[in-house]
């Protein structure tokens, strides 16, 4: 059975029709072209289909449309804003948090919806909030720092990149810290 | 390098340069491809591990609505292998077969779900055969055979190796003290994020074009010639960047071929995506090794003689398992100073999926035993660990008994920087019970010296075009897979040229636009892409210098390749902007393109099976790292894990970091719980949810120290950073349950049932040990015995050839656009007519 749906999607309103049973990561990648949401097992598993609805992530291949039409969903194609990238992705490109980058997109909107809401995470915080994402490539560590490192400078407390992706003074630590 | 003295980008962190495609949802990968008139394929497995294919009958599949093709083994009929010797895989079987999830036929339709139902509708007959399903059932069985190529004596040995270097028999009568020891490394799984995809088109020119998620489409574009009958030269293949792959990309595999053939076909593109599910058993990960380790040492610590066997349980293909057999016996000596050593290993056929490359190759399994046993060895002793690895250590620019040459080497710093980084003289034995610290050292290869198969041919190329706009295109074939080849290349390129590495163009991994790069495997890409990139970028520059110089009438040598701009060293303000130089170099010598290529010294030893093991450099390591073990879950965490790196000299230091941090977290994973099992056949935990790894709550702190020695045939000094640094952290993890239970856990993953029985059996008055006691009966070869090379253990001197090394391509290949192009003069400003 095809249903007709509307999805707001990243500020704008779609109009699908899709069978019930496809799932929200299905119909983001298969009817609106947005592949920027990645799928690991489509089992709920991994996180790495992680969108946010409301704000709140959801994982994408359990979710389906119908239950979030009228809802805003935000996916990795819609963090930037009239291109300028959220400092998330500034931070991960700069520290190299995205290895592979295929588990990237659904940690970033993960990680907004942590600074969205707690603008200060202590390490515990983010570690704790991200634990459902799993990474193969980074180790987390690097994650951690660029969650850390776009809050700091959204609260104005850390230097802007410079331009070139070229090494600020005093930027990257000397050493890496996990959850402990 | 540039004005104002060291490199700006080389040795320093900066940022990659596909970050912003992957953090904004640009990337494509294989998955996110759509083409018009797509069609999507299915693969049809077995649910049985080893049986006869009697009837196959795909009538009814053919007949439901929407289905456009459906293939079995008889469309496919060429085998192939990623080895030239192992030639044993077919894209769907033909007559039996092997392991769950054995491919028997392939399905393209309109849909998933159709193709889905058609592959259920395919009618399969079997004759179920007795499964072969460990090393003891294939080392005993006489009469259920795998495979049909083999080495004997047994029906299921796929090989049989035996070295034997120097006298191991007199090592062993010198010796004050001998251990024998029985290790057990469970096999585990790349778990890469992406699940593998292939994309096909066959376009009505006879054009056939794949992208698929690999790490070595080289090896996929002759394996796609070999099996579908079509000159290399009709194919294209893309790498889409790899999501993930840890080895798990790098055999050439049967959804790649169908999705070609069903193309072929159907004359519409076709799309293969595997499911997670399809991902554990297509697998070619870690394989279970099974290893036999007898030392003999002096007193002080010093090895007399060590003698290895190894029993590796490949699956049912060959793979890339007859150089994983030979990487489990080739890398121990060259940490240490081993004057005598034998080394014999068999990798088995069982009906399982085939095993293959996974970081570290082969090599983790046997660095687990021996770093295990040097901590034994050393108690045993009344040594510390970090003495009986530092009397054993090996030296810079020294060979070793098995005919490996060494080049820079910082293992001794690597020891002795992480040891005083982690105190961890004051604190083993030390910590109270329940906490301890372990040691562990390691190496591994900047790039295997030798090809996949046999050729004369550079191991990587790079094309540099510069545009008369000031635009820089660099083409390779190499596929970033996560580690940053991409940014390696452009950081290289625009270290050399004085750029940043965000404007470098990149053309990568495409068979058609990109010279060769053997693949994302063995750590070679940094080395071997990267020397390659260097050698364009210095031709590049030469040309530019040269058209800046009779442009300022200033002398080459006096002249700065600076920050956008070459100028006059003596007065930085007489210089051309980056462009301005492009446009009088393509003035004076027409298009700008430089090549450079790269392919290793001639390393291997005199004897078979030396082609194994030779790397143009080799990275060190060693780690510590301290845990807390809870003696009533037996549950180990890791606290904080301290890791010395040798890695010549950083291209790129947050990729080097990313790539240690990494490799540490997959090491924690193989040492505390991932495995691949079987019953009956059946994997036990196909999902990601069972399959347990590490998450950010189990990842500890990590101190990585970079250990800088320049590497003389390395790309500004540089060495590998990969896989290298997974390597000592597992016995690390192992050495230091010891030292916080008193517990020997010789089997890896260290899950707490092993720590709770070792525990319990230590409180009975037992050994306190978990781990395999025996090794089975099995008759090796007679051992290949190999005289030493003369020397082998003195330094030799930088710049001398060395025994079977002959040095590279020379530097001056005549190819691309060199100074000799330019045009005279008279022809720059041609009289108006």
């Amino acid at each position: 059975m095809k249903v007709a749906l509307t999805l707001r999607i990243n500020g704008e309103a779609r109009d699908v029709i899709a069978p019930v049973h496809k799932t929200l990561l299905e119909v983001l990648r298969e009817d609106l072209g947005l592949t920027g949401t990645k799928h690991g097992c489509e089992l709920g598993e991994c996180g790495t289909c992680t969108v946010l609805v409301d704000g709140t992530p959801v994982l994408s291949c359990l979710t389906l449309p119908v239950e979030v039409q009228d809802r805003e969903i935000t996916t990795i194609e819609g963090l930037a804003r009239g291109g300028e990238l959220h400092p998330l992705q500034v931070a991960f490109t700069e520290l190299g948090a995205a290895q592979c980058g295929y588990c990237t997109p659904g940690m970033l909107l993960a990680a907004k919806a942590l600074l969205d809401r707690n603008p200060a995470p202590a390490r515990e915080d983010v570690s704790a909030w991200l634990a459902g994402n799993l990474c193969r490539c980074t180790g987390y560590l690097k994650i951690l720092e660029a969650v850390e490192l776009a809050a700091a400078r959204a609260r104005g407390d850390a230097p802007q990149p410079t331009g070139d992706g070229g090494p600020p003074a005093a930027r990257v630590p000397q050493r890496s810290g996990g959850a402990s | 390098m540039t004005a104002g003295g060291g490199p700006r980008f080389i040795g320093r962190p900066w940022a990659r340069v596909d970050g912003p495609g992957k953090t904004t949802g640009e990337a494509r990968y294989a998955d996110d491809l759509v083409l018009p008139r797509m069609l999507y394929g299915k693969l049809l497995r077995s649910h049985l591990p080893h049986a006869r294919i009697v009837r196959l009958d795909t009538s009814r599949a053919r007949a439901l609505p929407g289905v456009h093709a459906v293939i079995t083994g008889r469309d496919l009929p060429v085998r192939f292998g990623i080895m030239p010797t192992s030639q044993d895989e077919e894209a769907l079987c033909l007559e039996k077969v092997r392991y769950v999830g054995d491919p028997i036929a392939a399905v393209a339709a309109l849909d998933e779900e159709t193709a889905e139902r058609a592959c259920e509708a395919i009618e399969v007959e079997y004759e179920p055969l007795a499964p072969v399903m460990s090393i003891e059932e294939a080392v005993a069985e006489t009469s259920v055979r795998v495979q049909e190529h083999g080495d004997g004596p047994v029906p299921n040995v796929h090989k049989n190796v035996s070295l034997e270097f120097g006298d191991v028999a007199q090592g062993f009568a010198q010796a004050d003290h001998i251990r024998e020891d029985v290790f057990f490394f469970q096999g585990n799984t790349h778990l890469p994020m992406e699940q593998h995809s292939a994309v096909a088109q066959y376009d009505a020119a006879g054009r056939l074009t794949l992208w698929t998620s690999s790490q070595t489409p080289h090896y996929v574009h002759r394996a796609l010639a070999k099996v579908l009958g079509l000159p290399m030269s009709r194919i294209r293949v893309i790498a889409t960047p790899v999501g993930g792959g840890f080895g798990g990309k790098s055999d050439p595999f049967s959804h790649e071929l169908c999705a070609a053939k069903l193309a072929v076909a159907t004359g519409r593109p076709v799309k293969i995506t595997l499911t997670r599910e399809e991902v554990f058993y297509a697998h070619r990960g870690r394989h279970p090794v099974l290893m036999w380790l007898r030392t003999g040492v002096r007193r002080d610590g010093r090895i007399t003689a060590c003698h290895i066997k190894t029993f590796l349980d490949g699956g049912a293909y060959g793979s890339y398992g007859i150089a994983t057999t030979y990487y489990t016996g080739a890398l121990q000596t060259v940490t240490y100073k081993i004057p005598a050593y034998k080394f014999e290993g068999t990798r088995l056929w069982t009906n399982k999926p085939p095993c293959g490359p996974k970081r570290g190759h082969g090599t983790p399994q046997p660095r687990f035993a021996i770093e295990a046993q040097m901590d034994k060895l050393a108690e045993d002793l009344g040594l510390d660990p970090v003495a009986i690895r530092l009397a054993n250590a090996t030296e810079p620019f020294t060979r070793t008994v098995n005919h490996l040459r060494i080049t820079s080497n910082g293992l001794r710093e690597c020891i002795e920087r992480v040891a005083e980084a982690s105190g961890f003289r004051a604190k083993h034995r030390r910590l109270p019970f329940g906490r301890g610290v372990g040691l562990a050292v390691s190496t591994y290869l900047s790039g295997a010296g030798l090809p996949i198969y046999w050729n004369d041919m550079p191991h990587s190329e790079v094309q540099i075009r510069v545009d008369r706009g000031g635009g820089v295109l660099v083409s390779c074939g190499a596929i970033d897979i996560g580690q940053g080849s991409d940014s390696v290349l452009a950081g290289i390129v625009a270290e050399v040229l004085g750029l940043a590495p965000s404007e470098i163009g990149l053309v990568t991994a495409d068979t058609d636009l990109t010279p060769i790069d053997l693949g994302s495997y063995s750590s070679r890409v940094t080395f071997m892409a990267g020397n390659a990139a260097l050698e364009a970028a210095r031709k590049m520059r030469e040309l530019l210098v040269a058209a800046a110089s009779a442009h300022l009438e200033v002398e080459p040598d006096g002249l700065v390749v600076g920050d956008h701009r070459i100028h006059a060293a003596a007065q930085p303000e007489r210089g051309v902007t980056f462009p301005e130089a492009a446009a009088l170099a393509e003035a004076r010598f027409g298009t700008l393109v430089t090549v450079g290529s790269y392919r290793p010294p001639r390393l291997a030893g005199p004897y078979k099976g030396s082609g194994v093991g030779p790397s143009p450099a080799y990275s060190f390591s060693a780690a510590v790292v301290e845990v807390a073990v809870d003696p009533a879950t037996g549950e180990v965490r890791p606290q904080r894990v301290w890791i010395a790196h040798d890695i010549g000299r950083a291209i790129n230091e947050t990729l080097v970091i990313g790539q240690i941090e990494g490799s540490v977290y997959m090491a924690l994973g193989e040492a505390l719980m991932e495995e691949q099992v079987f019953r009956k056949g059946l994997h036990k935990i196909p999902s990601m949810l069972e399959y347990k790894s590490p998450t950010f709550l189990e990842m500890p702190p990590v101190e990585t120290i970079l250990v800088v020695t320049d590497d003389p045939e390395g790309p500004f000094g540089a060495k590998e950073a990969g896989q290298g640094p997974l390597l000592p952290v597992i016995p690390a993890v192992a050495n230091a349950v010891y030292d916080a239970v008193g517990v020997r856990i010789d089997e890896v993953p260290i899950t707490p049932d092993k720590v709770l029985a070792a525990l319990d059996q230590a409180a009975r008055g037992g050994v306190g040990r978990v781990g395999p006691r025996r090794v089975p009966p099995f008759r090796f070869r007679d051992p290949i015995k190999v005289e030493p090379p003369a020397g082998w253990s003195v330094p030799w001197r930088r710049g001398l050839p060395v025994a079977g090394g002959a040095p590279g391509l020379p530097d001056d290949l005549p190819t691309g656009t060199a100074p000799s192009d330019a045009r005279p003069r008279d022809r720059e400003a041609p009289e108006e007519p």
